[in-house]
């Protein structure tokens, strides 16, 4: 593929789906577009694009904004990194915090605002419980442009159809044209900033949980080390680290081990050995409650 | 194997869900409106169903509202799929015992987003 080549399949995507494609994703369209090129019987990813640039083949146009757009954000994304909010994460801290009555989040890729939002959407749907209670919820991201679509809230109908239950999106979504924008309630739970992880984060303070799902697979190795042993300390002992479905921290660091039996999420290894212990008590006195729902 | 109803006057958008939802294992019965997809179901009631709104004879919403009557008839997840995209509609689909609402275009990743949400799959 050459640079001209890249640079218009840049502006195809995000004209097409407003997917911001940074100059370091060679490999991303790559390893998404090739398929699409050998389903179409395309040789290689130049003639795919030449395809694109003469703008007559529909099928091949949707195909490929949809090959790079899968992994986009998307509303509760995976299920179950909300589920361990509402469920184990949310609980605890609510417990752990009462004096306080404050959680602080952070979400380190908010990308365009489905995973702040849909925690923002969590933390209303459980209303009754956290009654005075502040809650912060910070999304940070490399890209201006995410994040002001991220602040603005607003989604296609193709967006707000994926993860998002339907009577959420009547709950908390007002239709504004052909879009939907969150509400200015809800939009107004959620502080916006920009920042690279790769660039120190200690002005950010520190935060109850960390979310940073699939944004540490563009790093190399010792860049996460580094990145995760920062994201150590930004958090309290007690503190939550979630990742994505196939993101582990083992080899990169002893900052953080797994909670057995909750996939994607992590304590810091001194809480993790001190809540192995004492957790069971607790856990079984809130369990009358939470046991219900199961 | 799960059974789905699927009901749409368009014989294309039949045989569009008919592929994606035969891919997540369902096996396929096919209505061309209300009143027909009605019958369907005093026959076997459907675990799912995948709803039109505008149709000759009865439409979906019509159809939805005696469903829930039916003896047994409350029992099948019922997902709208319709051009009809304002809140007031999908607020009346709501109410009248619909379980999902898909709105069109779809795709196949709404569809299994969607029959993932209602537990389908």
């Amino acid at each position: 593929m050459t640079p001209s080549e890249f640079e218009f399949l840049k502006n195809f995507l995000k004209t097409r789906s407003g997917l911001v494609l940074s100059n370091d994703k060679q490999y991303l369209v790559e390893s998404r577009l090739l398929p699409v090129a050998r389903s179409s019987k395309l040789e290689t990813l130049s003639a795919v694009i030449q395809q694109l640039q003469r703008g007559t083949n529909r099928a091949l146009e949707t195909e490929v904004v949809e090959a790079m757009t899968t992994n986009e954000s998307f509303f509760f994304r995976d299920k179950t990194p909300f589920e361990h909010f509402k469920d184990t994460m949310l609980p605890a801290l609510l417990e752990s915090r009462a004096s306080r009555k404050q959680i602080k989040i952070w979400c380190a890729a908010a990308s365009t605002g489905q995973e702040p939002y849909s925690l923002a959407i969590c933390l209303k749907e459980d209303a009754a419980k956290m009654a005075g209670w502040r809650t912060r919820i910070l999304g940070t991201d490399l890209s201006n442009e995410v994040l002001e679509k991220a602040k603005a809230g607003l989604y296609s109908q193709f967006e707000v159809q994926r993860g998002l239950p339907i009577q959420l999106l009547l709950k908390y979504f007002e239709q504004k044209g052909e879009m939907w924008q969150i509400n200015a309630g809800m939009r107004a739970m959620i502080e916006w900033k920009k920042l690279n992880l790769l660039e120190s984060f200690t002005h950010l303070g520190e935060f109850d949980i960390i979310f940073c799902r699939n944004v540490l697979i563009y790093f190399d190795q010792a860049t996460k080390t580094e990145i995760l042993g920062r994201m150590a300390k930004a958090l309290p002992d007690d503190g939550y680290l979630v990742l994505g479905a196939a993101e582990t921290v083992v080899g990169l660091t002893d900052a953080f081990k797994p909670v057995a039996g909750k996939r994607g999420l992590f304590q810091k290894k001194q809480a993790a050995q001190a809540t192995t212990g004492s957790a069971a008590t607790p856990r079984l006195a809130a369990g009358g409650g939470l046991g219900l729902r199961r | 194997m799960k059974q789905c109803l699927v009901v749409d006057d368009s014989s294309v958008i039949r045989k569009v869900a008919r592929r994606i939802l035969e891919d997540m294992n369902f096996e396929i019965t096919e209505a061309e409106d209300g009143q027909q997809a009605l019958d369907e179901c005093r026959k076997t009631m459907p675990d799912a169903i995948l709803l039109d709104w505008n149709m000759p004879v009865m439409d979906g919403l019509e159809f939805l509202t005696s469903l829930r009557a039916e003896e047994g008839g409350e029992n099948p997840i019922v997902v709208f799929c319709t051009t009809e995209n304002d809140v007031a509609h999908i607020a009346r689909a709501i109410r009248a015992g619909a379980n999902e609402y898909i709105m069109k275009p779809f795709d196949r990743e709404i569809v299994e987003a969607k029959f993932q949400e209602v537990g389908l799959i």
